[in-house]
């Protein structure tokens, strides 16, 4: 009689294909080698990549999800393969992007002997995950991976950590599969309080100044369109934090810039003087608030949001608006009457003025003889890519230039460690976006610190061939830090300064076409020839060694002293 | 905001490593749990934990609400001190022979209204349930004579309003 049963590790395969995953980042190692057996027996339904490190397997699952909007997935072996997840992990986490890991673990009869490669990775995980399951049992395969993928793309998303001990990996399951709908303990969606949007519409229809704040949630709640029927409906302008960045397209004459510590000076001190401020789908950080002492203290706030742990954590709301913020902005949308709030917004054009003479104009069309702009590299690109890229920024200066000047004209196009701030992300991420939407450009911007921390990931593009693009700012600092050393440190540069190898012979070393600029005169043709090239391409470009980033809300003060020099 | 007791109940599934993610959510606010309890709740298969904090309100505010976020927990509620009944329970174990020899210990016993558990020739065991007051001025009281064991359990309390946590749990079925 023919056995109906498979092992847990098909079992593992079965699962994925269920969900619709067709490609996978990890990387093999002992625990995990059952399921890598069914990943060679199954290649031609389920692509894995190879990465160089799991941290890289994490970012580029961040980075097929970001640029997707579909859940990304990675795996790696027990112990140290595990703990190489968990920067990434955080990363999801904090940034909100839906991802499953897969771990293997040492056998269910070798738990907690520190056997070789153990690790407790749910002890570790579980700080950093939305969900984390060990599975000790092949029959329990189907119902967690379910659950995984339910808990790790619902609500508001986060990353899901599934351990699979050996044992459970070998074992034999009646294979059954039923995608999960829902968990008891768990409610995702609140439901729209109908008496709430319109207590929010009464409180927008009679504002002076109404001023529309945006992060991550337009993008991951799909909202984008009803984000924009709103802001021309009512005449708000609207500002953007970096994750909700290319939700609004650049140019569109309500998108008055980007919030916070780097942002636009209009939209930091217009916080401070608008009668009536509107949150979309973001969550107050830090970073966009400056001190919670005195921001926003003159308006009434209305907060629209998914994840009701975040009312009233930092800012104090008049109204919430608790749910899925599609469903919310349709439902406030026909209550909104018709405004242009003409002399409201005239307010950001002349502070977008006095922005443009003392930063802009310089960064983007430097005057004096020096080195070329990390600002003027972003809008070569800009340029030549007629902001039709996917820009993937690493962590620094670099990362709020692409920010603050990359030019977007479509959604799920900006790719960036928000809120952990993790050097390194920005190569391994790029990768995931691109074999993600293999029919975008992807445009990395790395500097030369964050491109050590991952640069072994160019063995990963180099075998796949997969082409993305390459832009090492290099300053030969750590700039970021630097500048915060120039400016609060008295210039003392402790451990910023780099002595960088020579990255086009490394690049060139993995078969990837590079080039390394010093000039003005080259940056044109250089950017040309990157975006051109229908293969992976490193681009090194030499930028001013010391210039600093503004505009700049120092830490710990309001956004009215944000700085413009 | 000034700081205060807080009692927070958590009912959740009865799952491995809940108690970790729960924890880890005080200790990213670097807060310590004066008290913990983990039991069966009113509903079958449901946990309740009774953790006791001491902080501002802003703040249990936020946590119970990421208590709440956890994949496992269904619903999480937190109330002060005049919104509950509370209490502790403790035991000690004391030398038999002061039970004859000191006649105060009696006394102090049928004050207290504790409760003799067991009497070995050796040693006595004296249960007391209470508010954490009433516990400290037994162990007060008791020290003197020598206390060869004591031990407190962490708070157990309920709520003087009802929790609509039974009718959530049908909704949800």
């Amino acid at each position: 009689m023919k056995n109906n049963k498979i092992s847990g590790a098909e079992a593992v395969i079965r699962c994925l294909l269920e969900e619709g995953v067709d490609l996978v980042y990890g990387y093999p190692g002992g625990a995990i080698m059952p399921v890598y057996d069914e990943l060679y027996k199954f290649k031609d339904e389920l692509h894995h990549v190879l990465v160089r490190h799991e941290q890289g397997a994490t970012h580029a699952a961040q980075g097929y999800a970001r640029a997707t909007g579909k859940v990304g997935v990675a795996i790696a072996t027990s112990g140290p393969g595990a703990t190489n997840l968990v920067t990434g992990i955080a990363d999801a986490q904090i940034d909100s992007t839906p991802m499953v890991c897969i771990t293997g673990q040492v056998g269910k009869h070798l738990l907690g002997s520190d056997a070789f490669q153990e690790t407790d990775i749910i002890g570790i995980s579980t700080p950093v995950t939305k969900w984390n399951y060990q599975i000790t049992e092949a029959s329990e395969i189907p119902e967690i991976i379910a659950k995984a993928f339910f808990i790790a793309k619902s609500g508001r998303p986060g990353p899901v950590l599934i351990d699979i001990t050996k044992n459970a990996q070998f074992d034999e399951l009646e294979f059954n599969y039923k995608k999960c709908t829902g968990i008891r303990s768990y409610n995702p969606k609140p439901t729209l309080n109908l008496e709430k949007v319109k207590e929010a519409a009464d409180l927008i229809n009679s504002a002076k100044k109404p001023y529309i704040i945006f992060g991550q949630g337009i993008i991951l709640g799909q909202a984008e369109a009803e984000l924009k029927i709103l802001i021309e409906k009512s005449g708000i302008p609207a500002a953007w934090t970096i994750l909700g960045l290319s939700a609004l397209p650049t140019d569109h004459p309500l998108n008055v810039g980007m919030l916070g510590m780097h942002g636009n000076y209009g939209p930091n001190v217009l916080t401070n003087e608008c009668d009536v401020l509107i949150a979309l789908g973001m969550r107050f950080d830090d970073r966009v608030t400056g001190n919670l002492a005195t921001y926003a203290k003159q308006a009434k706030v209305i907060h629209f949001e998914i994840d009701p742990s975040e009312i009233d954590k930092n800012v104090k709301t008049n109204v919430a608006v608790l749910a899925d913020v599609k469903e919310s902005l349709q439902a406030l949308i026909p209550l909104i009457e018709s405004k242009t709030h003409e002399s409201w917004h005239n307010e950001f054009k002349e502070k977008y003025k006095i922005e443009f003479e003392t930063v802009i104009k310089e960064e983007l069309t430097p005057s004096k003889n020096g080195g070329i702009s990390m600002g003027e590299t972003i809008e070569m690109i800009n340029k030549h890519s007629n902001g039709d890229a996917i820009i993937v920024s690493d962590v620094g200066q670099h990362q709020m230039f692409a920010c603050r000047y990359a030019k977007f004209n479509w959604t799920k196009s900006n790719i960036t460690s928000g809120g952990l701030g993790t050097m390194g992300f920005a190569l391994p991420a790029s990768i995931g976006a691109k074999m993600g939407m293999p029919n975008r450009e992807v445009v990395a911007i790395i500097g030369d610190g964050g491109f050590q921390m991952t640069i072994q990931e160019l063995g990963t593009i180099f075998q796949t061939k997969v082409p993305v693009k390459i832009v090492v700012l290099n300053n030969e600092f750590l700039g970021m830090v630097r500048q915060w050393q120039e400016l609060f440190f008295d210039s003392r540069y402790a451990s910023t300064i780099m002595t960088n190898p020579n990255f086009v012979a490394i690049a060139e070393g993995y078969h990837i076409k590079s080039k390394k600029i010093t000039k003005r005169e080259e940056l044109d043709g250089a950017v040309a020839e990157m975006l051109a090239s229908k293969d992976s391409y490193f681009l090194e470009v030499m930028v001013e060694k010391e210039n600093n980033v503004f505009p700049m809300i120092p830490t710990g003060a309001s956004v009215s002293d944000i700085r413009l020099k | 905001m000034e700081n205060k007791i807080f009692t927070i109940s958590v009912y959740s599934e009865n799952n491995v490593g809940l108690l970790n993610r729960i924890s880890g959510i005080f200790l990213k606010r670097h807060i310590n749990i004066l008290s913990l309890n983990v039991s069966e709740s009113e509903i079958e298969n449901v946990s309740r934990f009774i953790i006791v904090v001491n902080t501002s309100e802003k703040w249990v505010k936020n946590i119970v609400g990421q208590i709440e976020k956890q994949i496992e927990v269904i619903k999480a509620f937190y109330h002060i001190d005049e919104e509950t009944i509370f209490l502790e329970s403790a035991i000690f174990k004391i030398e038999s022979s002061l039970l004859f020899d000191e006649r105060q210990i009696q006394n102090i016993i049928k004050e207290s209204h504790s409760e003799i558990v067991t009497v070995s020739r050796d040693f006595f065991v004296i249960s007391k349930s209470g508010k954490r007051s009433e516990i400290e001025d037994l162990y007060k009281k008791l020290k003197p004579f020598g206390i060869m064991q004591f031990v407190r359990s962490g708070r157990i309390s309920v709520s003087k309003e009802k929790m609509e946590i039974t009718t959530l749990l049908e909704e949800l079925k």
